[in-house]
């Protein structure tokens, strides 16, 4: 079947099963590989993209799901302001490890923001909670969360780079 | 990855020649390349003088995530005197005989390449003063080096290394055991933090792990394994399989586990991956798993009780009389611990692509340890292993699974049944949790005595663990020299061996990360019965200052100590406290103490702060990834004890088919804050991947202790 949506902005139409996972379609069919496949089953949040502004696991949103809506993904997140400063903020900490869950925790910590501005350590905990970090970056994500933010750095954050360094 | 991106790093050393001199380097005196002189080992060099005076650096090191594709090449631009914004990374091939030891396992990379790495750029170095020395018809001895140039000082003269490339190349390498290293004193780039080499991709999401391979034509595979553990076909039928539109058909390999001759996996090949996993549900399948389905974790847990009430079957380790001394202590102290199977469920599933032309297998392999993987793959396509090409990828977490090699051997008879058609084997979560190489479970039972004076004379322990013909299966063994075994006079450190189907292997910290809970905790108890605190007996027990023989490496009493020493001075720590537990670990070269602070929120125990003090020598290369380094293993041992972590196993097979089944460490139950400390002794530096993991349990295991009054010996700990 035929369906178009639009990917970071441009229009785009895949020839596939309309019940094929947005992941497989970004993944296989589109060329976007940033989108990561860790778990399909929506336990992982490696696959995170955002479905009209909206954070969502596109390995349990189908290709019909995503027809006529607007798909942004890592390899386009850095192209409005606020997906720019997270990924700033993740370089700037050099939050990966491994760096394979980094494109859906950005996709998560972007919308985060875009719907809480200023999180609490709260906040930030239970909206990441989704997305797991094999590698246990968790608090450099929660720092560089709040230094994309502008909100001042939490005290324990200091300790995510070695004494006498900036936080940048 | 792009064709293009594949064409630019296949060819990476000889297309940097094309626009560059080439800094000829044989490595061979050290890194154990094949004879040299050869134009093949001329341009097998670590370093490539670009003509814009950037340097390119081969990374020759599997990058899981430990920083090494950084680490190594620092230690080359070091030596080399260039400014880290020269410096361009590349990782290598896989290619021991030109690169020297290519594994990521062990934490081995640091202490096996301060020297070797660093003797390499000072042999770059070398070469590029003399090519100045000729051309300005000077004594090498008087120039100095410095921002990638050479200089005279006295007539101030300068040159930059890519104006002296060419000649450089042409001098005769230096014998690399003899070139002068640089006095600590000057380091410049080690000991500096340098951030990752591929962040900027990452943040992008360009192609960069195994599972983002793509080449032209390229076709799919996912894979049908027993349920069973070790189960192998008996027949299959994939006629309902091969009339879907866009599957190639169906191919029986081998994964390397078991008997040649037998296939257990089944590989269903389409034109997208997302139909071959579909496709699994058509595929019928008999198995041969009479054998295997007997077994389940009740049964081990029968068998585990069953041998720890007898006789030990052998010893790893006798001293003394522990039974005479046992009967005259002033104390005895006795209990059973254990842990269960784990798994290392990497967040990158398990893949790998290859292409089978012209009698050539080419790879490209997320694996920790390709070495392996050529030898095993070139086994069972074969082929002779120079047969093989083995591009290596970024991977996406190790953890130990990727030291086993399975999804190489797979892709390797599936890329051969269809030769010129690029196919990448794909596992799903499901696969990866039940063929997994999994932690073995292990059981203790633990009596340790103590005379009038509170001081530890008797040690037994009886550990039920998985092996056969009297030995240990992989990563069940235990060290003779488990702490505190070599500082007491009378031990018996007795094993007996049960049988299991699941195959085993290394996870990050293999047998520190379920001996350091046993022991340190079990010697918090011992501690409690003489009236100390465990810092006290640990202090007690290490005695003066003084290295202990130990099974593969010596152990240094005094730094372990002075680990001790300062994460109690760190945290404050004042004798038990309520809410605070203290661990002690030497694994992988490295002494880690660590103290857990916990509370008690709405029920559940909320880890607010861990102190960690370690000691892995004189330098710690790249700080801010060694912070990086220590709050992953501190996060990942919570993990295995506070979460519930545990493989269950029912009639042959692995219940856990997902993240549903076996939780990970979410952001939610780390810990407020980590505080690291490193203790710089003058020791050389080692590897930091895996030792400040196993203290953590213990700790926090010693801190619900002092919170609750439950002692808790057995992993995960039940925290409800």
């Amino acid at each position: 079947m035929s369906l178009s949506f639009t990917v970071n902005g441009r229009k785009r139409t895949v020839d596939a099963d309309a019940d094929k996972p947005l992941l497989w379609v970004l993944r296989e069919d589109l060329d976007l590989p940033g989108t990561k496949f860790g778990c399909g089953a929506g336990l992982c949040g490696a696959c995170t993209v955002h479905l009209d502004g909206e954070a969502v696991r596109s390995c349990q949103t189908t290709l019909a799901d995503a027809a006529g809506k607007a798909v942004t993904t890592i390899e386009g997140i850095a192209t409005n302001a606020l997906g720019k400063r997270v990924t700033e903020a993740w370089a700037a900490l050099d939050v990966p490890q491994c760096g394979y869950c980094q494109a859906g925790q950005i996709m998560s910590a972007t919308a985060l923001l875009k719907q809480n501005p200023k999180p609490t350590p709260e906040d930030i905990d239970g909206w990441m909670s989704g997305n797991i970090c094999r590698c246990a970056t968790y608090l450099r994500i929660r720092a560089a969360i709040r230094k994309a933010a502008g909100l001042p750095a939490d005290p324990a954050d200091a300790n995510v780079v070695p004494a006498g360094e900036a936080l940048a | 990855m792009t064709d293009a991106a594949l064409v630019s790093r296949r060819s990476f050393l000889v297309a940097s020649l094309a626009g560059s001199a080439a800094l000829t380097l044989d490595a061979s005196v050290v890194l154990g390349a094949a004879a040299p002189g050869t134009p093949a080992e001329v341009l097998n060099a670590f370093v490539c003088i670009n003509a814009d005076n950037t340097v390119t650096i081969g990374a020759k090191n599997p990058e899981i995530g430990q920083g090494v594709k950084v680490m190594l090449p620092m230690l080359i631009a070091e030596e080399m005197d260039l400014v880290w914004d020269q410096v361009r990374i590349e990782q290598t091939d896989a290619d021991e005989k030109r690169y020297g030891p290519q594994v990521a396992g062990g934490s081995t990379a640091t202490p096996r390449n301060w020297i070797p790495m660093r003797q390499v750029g000072a042999a770059a170095r070398q070469m590029l003063v003399m090519a100045a020395a000729q051309k300005w018809g000077v004594d090498p001895a008087a120039l100095s080096t410095a921002k990638g140039a050479v200089l005279h000082v006295s007539s101030g003269k300068s040159a930059t290394y890519a104006s002296l490339a060419k000649d450089a190349a042409a001098q005769t390498p230096p014998d690399l055991a003899k070139v002068l290293l640089k006095d600590a004193s000057a380091f410049r780039i080690i000991g500096t933090s340098k951030r990752g080499v591929d962040v900027p991709r990452i943040l992008k999401g360009e192609p960069l792990f195994g599972i983002d391979t793509r080449l032209p034509g390229m076709v799919h595979g996912a894979i049908v394994k027993c349920p069973a553990h070790g189960g192998t076909v008996a027949s299959f039928d994939d006629a309902a399989v091969r009339v879907i539109p866009g599957v190639r058909g169906v191919v029986a390999v081998n994964s390397g586990y078991v008997p040649e001759g037998q296939n257990d996996t089944l590989v269903i090949v389409a034109d997208s991956w997302w139909k071959a996993s579909k496709a699994r549900e058509k595929l019928v399948v008999k198995w041969n798993d009479a054998e295997v389905a007997g077994f389940s974790t009740a049964g081990y847990e029968a068998d585990a009780a069953r041998l720890i009430g007898g006789a030990p079957q052998t010893s790893v380790f006798k001293a003394g009389d522990p039974d005479g001394a046992l009967a005259k202590a002033a104390k005895v102290v006795t209990a059973d611990y254990e842990y269960p199977f784990l798994a290392h469920a990497p967040l990158e599933p398990q893949n790998c692509t290859g292409l089978f032309r012209d009698g050539k297998l080419e790879l490209w392999a997320p694996s920790q340890a390709p070495a392996g993987g050529r030898a095993e793959t070139a086994k069972l396509c074969g082929l002779s292993p120079d047969d093989l090409t083995i591009h290596m990828t970024r991977i996406g977490g190790g953890f130990g699974r990727r030291l086993m090699n399975d999804y190489m051997v797979i892709a390797g008879q599936v890329a051969k049944a269809m030769p010129g058609v690029p196919v990448k084997v794909l596992y799903d979560r499901t696969d990866d949790f039940r063929h997994d190489f999994y932690r073995p479970a292990g059981w203790h039972r633990l009596t340790a005595g103590l005379d009038a004076k509170g001081d530890l004379v008797a040690l037994k322990d009886h550990f039920a663990t998985f092996g056969t013909d009297g030995k240990p299966i992989r990563a069940a063994q235990m060290a003779p020299t488990e702490y505190p075994a070599p500082v007491v006079p009378n031990v018996d450190l007795g094993v007996s061996y049960m049988a299991t189907n699941l195959a085993t292997g290394w996870l990050r910290a293999p047998s520190s990360n379920a001996m350091a809970f046993v022991f340190q905790s079990f010697l918090d108890e011992v501690a409690e019965a003489a009236g100390m605190d465990l810092p006290e007996l640990m202090r007690r027990t290490l005695g003066p200052a003084r290295e202990i023989e130990g099974e593969r490496s010596k152990f240094h009493t005094g730094r372990a100590r002075g680990v001790i020493d300062a994460v109690c001075k760190a945290a404050g720590w004042k004798g038990r406290e309520k809410g605070r537990g203290f661990g002690f670990y030497y694994s992988h070269l490295g002494y880690f103490a660590e103290i857990v602070d916990i509370s008690m929120a709405d029920g559940a125990i909320r880890v607010d702060k861990v102190w960690v003090a370690g000691d892995i020598g004189a330098h710690i290369i790249n700080p801010l990834n060694a912070l990086n380094q220590a709050h992953g293993c501190v996060i990942e041992g919570l993990g295995q004890a506070m979460i519930g972590q545990k493989i269950v196993q029912e009639a042959g097979v692995v219940t856990a088919e997902n993240f549903g089944d076996f939780a990970l460490m979410r952001i939610d139950a780390a810990p407020r804050e980590i505080a690291v400390e490193f203790v710089k002794t003058d020791f050389p530096p080692t590897g930091l991947g895996e030792p400040a993991l196993p203290p953590v349990i213990p700790a926090l295991a010693n801190a619900i202790y002092s919170l609750t009054g439950k002692r808790h010996r057995r992993l995960p700990l039940e925290l409800a």
